[in-house]
């Protein structure tokens, strides 16, 4: 690997590469199309420092400011768990827990993170050590394809904590009474999360177990 | 995305008085809505401020018995604050009916207030639209305009403000409170704050170039009946088609604000001299002079039936 981080690109991915910048030279104005664009406006790339700890461990970045805090997680730091699904904070496969807070890495700046707390899938358990939201999906069968599942789960576990702080909700009844342990307050609450292959019923099922068991 | 240098502001004035210094500056505050066009390239700030760290992420009492929201109160910490739950239940309502749980907690008070339109033509970067780029066109009309505007619009735009917060906001008579660039405080009556369209459609808000909203202090708490209630295409996670914030009194008298049918949220405190005789007297007195476009007419009607099930939830 070299010093920016970049993994080093495989011929396969060269040519993704390559088709990628076909593709963006003829659209111009689109966000792909860096060299044009630059040539337009005149703006050359800026870079800047940061460091955040993610998954425990003091990570320090020198990034184009543009970096999303998805892109560092998973281009920079090659934490491929969270996904990118739509890149417009739409469908919640890059949820990640910031500060003990879930929120979606793709709308968010990486350089806005010093000193952070980043929680992302890898963080939350291995597959030796399964944290018990893994191994609820596991068991209920919480996933098809599984493009969403990172995000599922880190915005699920969230949602527990979120409960547990007494946070309302849209569905709650009783706007000042603590909110109760419904399923329509886990729909409710997972609304972010968009599931492709719908496994939807399930993964309210995993939640409910692991809900039920810290209750 | 274009390129930008990024500054982290240590205080309010450093921040405003930044932002005069660079005609293409912006803040950025949750970054929900500003990253989403940058990527879009409908906003393309050469600098960033980030206010994060200004301290406006208090909730404090006023001397009037109000309350004073920091601009960088998190939608979700507002949403929860039990004085908020407890005193303004219609803006907690208004709040949680909106985005995601991700969302809400990076979404801030000033950057909910101040987030742009989702007319879809203003997202279509193919497409002519006033707002995007002044004296374009505008696609809407006579395009799809189900989820637009019917009243308080013009021949320039017919796009609807988005937010939910606001719409509970204008019903509770907020202030927004900002700091200029030359270091100097204002007071904006929400009422005031968001402009209808006119022949200027790309100038959303009243504040001028630089001004950092700093604040928005809620009145001393409307007693009655708080409610806020959204209609949309799905039961979660979409926006409004219609919604109505509404604070109601035994009588049936009070106050109602509407939200999706204009380019700010829809208040006519005339009208709710009405309240009493019915939805139907009030929303025709609410939305006297509207113009729908052909394929949002039924937003007439959906407002007095929404006008009505909020009655009916009044009385229970
Ligand atoms: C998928 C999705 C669904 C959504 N659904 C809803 C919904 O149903 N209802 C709803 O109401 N909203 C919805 N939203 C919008 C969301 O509420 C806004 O994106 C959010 O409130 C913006 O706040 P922010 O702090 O992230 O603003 P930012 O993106 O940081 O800023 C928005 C604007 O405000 C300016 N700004 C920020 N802070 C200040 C300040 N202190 N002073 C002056 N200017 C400032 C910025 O320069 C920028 O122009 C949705 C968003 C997404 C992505
Ligand atoms: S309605 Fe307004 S925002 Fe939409 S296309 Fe027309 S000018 Fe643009
Ligand atoms: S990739 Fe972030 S919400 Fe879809
Ligand atoms: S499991 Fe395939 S998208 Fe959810």
């Amino acid at each position: 690997m070299d010093k920016s981080g970049h993994l080093p690109i495989s011929r396969r991915n060269l040519m993704i590469v390559a088709g990628a910048s076909v593709a963006s030279a003829a659209v111009p104005g689109s966000a792909g199309a860096q060299t044009p664009d630059l040539a337009r406006s005149g703006a050359a790339p800026v870079s800047s420092k940061v460091s955040f700890r993610v998954n425990g461990a003091t990570r320090g970045l020198e990034l184009d400011t543009r970096t999303t805090l998805l892109d560092a997680l998973r281009e920079h730091l090659h934490l491929t768990g969270s996904k990118k699904g739509c890149d417009h904070g739409q469908c919640g496969a890059c949820t990640v827990i910031v500060d003990g807070q879930r929120i979606v890495s793709c709308l968010t700046l990486a350089v806005m993170h010093e000193g952070a707390s980043v929680t992302t899938i890898e963080g939350l358990g291995t597959p030796d050590d399964l944290h018990p939201m893994q191994a609820a999906f596991i068991k209920h069968d919480g996933y098809q394809c599984g493009y969403c599942t990172p995000g599922q789960i880190c915005s699920a576990v969230a949602v527990l904590d979120e409960l547990k702080a007494g946070i309302p909700s849209h569905v709650s009844g009783d706007l000042t009474a603590a909110p109760e342990l419904t399923s329509a307050e886990l729909r409710e609450r997972m609304s972010g999360n968009i599931c492709r292959c719908g496994a939807y019923s399930n993964i309210i099922d995993a939640i409910a177990e692991v809900a039920g068991s810290a209750a | 995305m274009k390129s930008f240098t990024y500054e982290k502001a240590e205080s309010p004035a450093a921040a405003a008085a930044s932002a005069a210094r660079r005609p293409g500056a912006k803040f950025i505050a949750g970054g929900t809505n500003l990253l989403d066009l940058m990527k879009l390239e409908i906003e393309a700030p050469t600098h960033l401020i980030d206010v994060n760290d200004l301290g406006f992420d208090k909730i404090e009492t006023t001397s009037n018995g109000g309350l004073r929201v920091g601009a960088l109160v998190r939608n979700t910490a507002l949403a929860a604050d039990p004085r908020v739950r407890r005193d303004y239940g219609v803006l907690s309502r208004a709040l949680l009916a909106g985005a995601t749980g991700q969302l809400r907690n990076k979404a801030t008070t000033a950057g909910n207030l101040l987030q742009r339109t989702r007319c879809p033509y203003f997202y279509d970067t193919n497409l002519p639209c006033n707002k995007r780029i002044p004296g374009s066109g505008c696609s809407a009309i006579g395009g799809v305009t189900r989820s637009l505007a019917v009243i308080g619009s013009s021949d320039a735009c017919i796009a609807t403000n988005p937010s939910d917060m606001a719409v509970a906001m204008r019903v509770l008579d907020a202030t927004v409170e900002t700091m200029r660039a030359d270091g100097t405080t204002r007071g904006i009556p929400i009422a005031d704050f968001h402009r209808l369209p006119g022949d200027t459609p790309h100038i959303d808000t009243v504040l001028e170039a630089g001004e950092l909203v700093t604040a928005v202090t809620l009145p001393k708490p409307e007693v009655g009946k708080h409610i806020y209630r959204k209609v949309r295409d799905r039961a979660s996670y979409a926006f409004a088609l219609v919604s109505v914030a509404a604070v109601v009194q035994r009588d049936g008298s009070g106050r109602v604000a509407v939200g999706g049918v204009a380019h700010k949220p829809w208040r006519v405190e005339a009208a709710e001299a009405a309240q009493p005789r019915g939805p139907r007297v009030m929303a025709s007195d609410l939305l006297a002079g509207a113009k729908p476009q052909p394929d949002n007419a039924f937003k007439l009607a959906l407002v007095e039936r929404t006008l009505a099930a909020v009655l009916d939830e009044a009385k229970g």
